[in-house]
């Protein structure tokens, strides 16, 4: 499994704020994706309605969820494929391997997908002797570096093209080491080069899935860089991991989300390549796997369905959210702690490894709500990380300080009379401090208001008491 | 100021407002207004009482309950909301000078109450009488220019509550361009989040801290002087960033610089003289 650092998030966001290069790479997520998913919404009169129709088609996919895995299944196994169903990463783990192990597989080259990062598969492939290759450049480069993605679609977001050389020179020992690496596409190239020979070598080819489809028993990946096609047509066998919930009915269905889908992410009209897959190759295909698996992951989603979290599993991972959350615009992906970072870790990651370790991630929003209104889906994130706050409440989770203080605050929050008299004098005694200044520099119990910025002080004599004063007995409603 | 004749016509959502009768508006002052700055909520009544609404400010109100609901604490935000709604179901209107807790009050009241139909069914209706200031002026009343002057550059900042869950971002420029003498230089990003996020800035300090630097530079390249905003929570958070970093631009809420009461020191300045 991958190592969860959750719990540490203030300290993993203190490092990143001092992290210069990583900061410098943060700018970039700011300003790139923003402005070309805008274009893109922008140029489609139609995108709202599409993203209801997204959210219906999904909604009506997860209230039949059991109908349509079935569906799928059968079709897939019509198609001369094999469906495997996995409860735990545990369990999805140990399929593919029995898999690998069946076919001798030395080398497995791999398409980029969140489930294998979920079920920590990598590192349990090295340990049984397989060798993995991440063959999406993001994701390859990561793997040199021995990190984890740090964006749910732009893994490497985080790593500038100097690390990138030094990766490369490090690792890549058979090249000429006087060669020029100085523009990204030489190290594109260089990259390209030395995957092609993996695809050849690779026993097994492992995607992920972007769409399961029940009508036809299809997987389909979108994809940039072409690496998930040579990944899952070139080698003998091809094993898709994939979550539950991206069962869609139809094909159509696919189509419209598609509409969203690469629009929300990167602003294009559509992906470079989308690729369908049914079952291994069939007597007139030119080319295609001769064994073809399905790996069905629940992980603790099925739990999620019919609760205050389900609308979560209509995620068609664009990772827009992210790109315009401000706390991950600060703190990058990692400081989240696991797999799935920004809003839709903040809310998905609870579900999956639970809430006692992962508690400081749906806190950690300042519910601007920016990830709600570009979601393609139309996911209420910032309605569910609050959930998350009322289970964290009803177990005692938070800190016994908070509790307290808000507990005393809603004791006077409850009862007017009480606070206005309270507040009457507090106010009043404030007001005298800070008139000289007009504000503090510093305020006991609020230090982490005036570590970083001044109080203002109270203009003095709250509004309540200069109106009682105006307007004397004629109030109503007063106690 | 200039109102036409719009909130005769229309039927207040509960059907009490008859025909040319001034509507009765219950002020929700805000709780960080009541405390902080007592002006703002003077600023507000003038503006509604210069558009023709006979303003009331019920004395039994606190807070909209947002820091419990927000903490996950429903029971207590939802004792608080049933406080609210009791002091202020008989106005035909309730006006807030915040986004963020008109929001509270008119975005997410029902759904505290969902185990309860006939509660809910009362927040509902509560709920569709509350509104933004800023808003109530120019979508209720219609209201097209006020009657103020302000010689200088302004920069406006839209609040996340206000712009998301109210739709609030044309109505304050609109009103803001009627402003004699006032010229408005938009910031880059100003629908960007200022770092405020109620307890998220105490809870998360170092991250708040960084989101607010973005704000603060965004807002000095706009080159005006005074930066406005409609939620004082925002601008306590940027005041407090501007004049920790010694920046000499004023900060005030939009709304006394519509009813043209601007005399109080801006946010976190001294008192002149």
């Amino acid at each position: 499994m991958v190592e969860i650092t959750s719990p540490a998030f203030k300290a993993n966001a203190r490092e990143a704020l001092a992290d210069a290069p990583l900061q410098r790479a943060l700018g970039h997520v700011r300003s790139g994706f923003i402005a070309k998913r805008a274009v893109a919404a922008e140029a489609l009169p139609e995108f709202d309605r599409l993203r209801d129709n997204a959210r219906d088609i999904k909604d009506h996919a997860l209230a039949h969820l059991d109908l349509y895995l079935e569906a799928y299944a059968d079709k897939v196994e019509a198609a001369g494929g094999h469906v495997h169903w996995a409860e735990t990463a545990e369990d999805a783990r140990r399929i593919i391997l029995d898999i690998c192990r069946s076919k001798n597989a030395r080398t497995v080259t791999k398409g980029k997908s969140m489930i294998t990062e979920e079920i920590g598969l990598n590192a349990f492939l090295e340990e049984h002797s397989v060798a993995p290759v991440e063959t999406d450049l993001g994701e390859y480069i990561i793997q040199l570096r021995g990190e984890h993605p740090s964006h749910i679609i732009a893994p490497a977001v985080h790593v500038n093209k100097d690390q990138v050389e030094a990766d490369f020179r490090r690792v890549h020992t058979h090249l000429d080491p006087d060669r020029n690496l100085d523009e990204p596409t030489t190290l594109l190239g260089e990259a390209r080069a030395v995957l092609r020979e993996k695809y050849f070598q690779a026993d097994i080819g492992i995607t992920g899935a972007n769409f399961l489809v029940a009508e036809t028993g299809t997987s389909v990946i979108v994809t940039n860089e072409g690496n998930g096609d040579l990944t899952q047509s070139l080698p003998k066998t091809h094993v898709v991991v994939a979550s539950i919930e991206k069962i869609v009915p139809t094909l159509e269905d696919v189509s419209q989300i598609l509409r969203v889908l690469a629009r929300s992410a990167t602003g294009q009209d559509m992906s470079v390549y989308t690729t369908f897959s049914t079952g291994p190759r069939r007597e007139a295909d030119p080319d295609g796997p001769e064994d073809y698996h399905v790996v069905l992951l629940d992980n603790g989603r099925s739990s999620m369905l019919g609760t205050e979290f389900q609308d979560m599993l209509r995620c068609i991972r664009c990772g827009a959210c992210m790109n315009h959350c401000p706390v991950y615009h600060a703190v990058g992906g990692h400081a989240y702690g696991w797999v799935y970072p920004g809003p839709m870790g903040a809310v998905l990651t609870p579900s999956l490894i639970g809430v006692d370790q992962s508690g400081h991630l749906p806190n950690a929003s300042t519910f601007c709500g920016r990830c709600e209104s570009v979601c393609p889906m139309r996911i209420p994130l910032p309605k569910m990380m609050r959930h998350w706050r009322e289970r964290e409440f009803s177990r005692n989770l938070n800190p016994a300080a908070a509790r307290y203080g808000l507990g005393l605050w809603a004791f006077f929050a409850k009862r007017p009379a009480l606070y206005q008299a309270l507040t009457r004098v507090a106010i009043g005694t404030l007001g005298l401090m800070g008139r000289a200044r007009g504000r503090f520099r510093a305020m006991p119990l609020a230090g982490g208001w005036t570590r970083y910025r001044d109080l203002p002080a109270p203009e003095g004599g709250t509004f309540q008491a200069q109106w009682a004063k105006r307007h004397g007995n004629s109030r109503r409603g007063t106690r | 100021m200039t109102a036409n004749a719009q909130h005769d016509a229309q039927q207040s959502p509960n059907g009490r407002s008859e025909a040319g009768k001034a509507p009765r508006v219950g002020l929700f002052v805000t709780c960080l207004v009541d405390l902080f700055r007592p002006s703002v909520g003077f600023a507000a009544v003038k503006l509604m009482e210069d558009a023709g609404c006979r303003v009331d400010v019920p004395a039994a109100q606190t807070c909209c309950g947002q820091p419990a609901f927000n903490s996950g604490d429903r029971k207590d935000a939802r004792a608080i909301a049933e406080g609210v709604i009791r002091s202020f179901e008989d106005y035909d209107y309730v006006v807030a000078p915040s986004g963020s807790c008109a929001g509270m009050l008119k975005k997410h009241y029902a759904e505290l109450f969902d185990d309860d139909d006939e509660a809910r069914a009362r927040a509902e209706a509560f709920s569709a009488k509350v509104f933004e200031l800023v808003s109530f002026l120019a979508d209720v009343l219609g209201i097209t220019e006020v009657n103020a002057q302000h010689e200088g550059t302004v920069t406006y900042h839209d609040s996340c509550s206000g712009l998301r869950e109210l739709g609030i971002r044309q109505q304050p420029r609109r009103l803001l361009r009627s402003v004699e003498g006032l010229e408005l230089k938009e910031m880059k990003d100003s629908d960007v989040c200022c770092g405020f996020g109620g307890t998220f800035c105490v809870k998360y300090p170092d991250i708040s801290n960084k989101i607010v630097e973005e704000k603060t530079r965004t807002i000095r390249e706009a080159g005006a002087s005074l930066l406005l905003a409609g939620d004082l929570g925002c601008l306590m958070n940027m005041a407090g960033k501007l004049k920790r970093e010694g920046s000499a631009i004023e900060v005030r809420h939009v709304a006394e610089v519509l009813a043209g009461m601007t005399d109080q020191p801006a946010i976190g300045e001294k008192r002149r003289g």
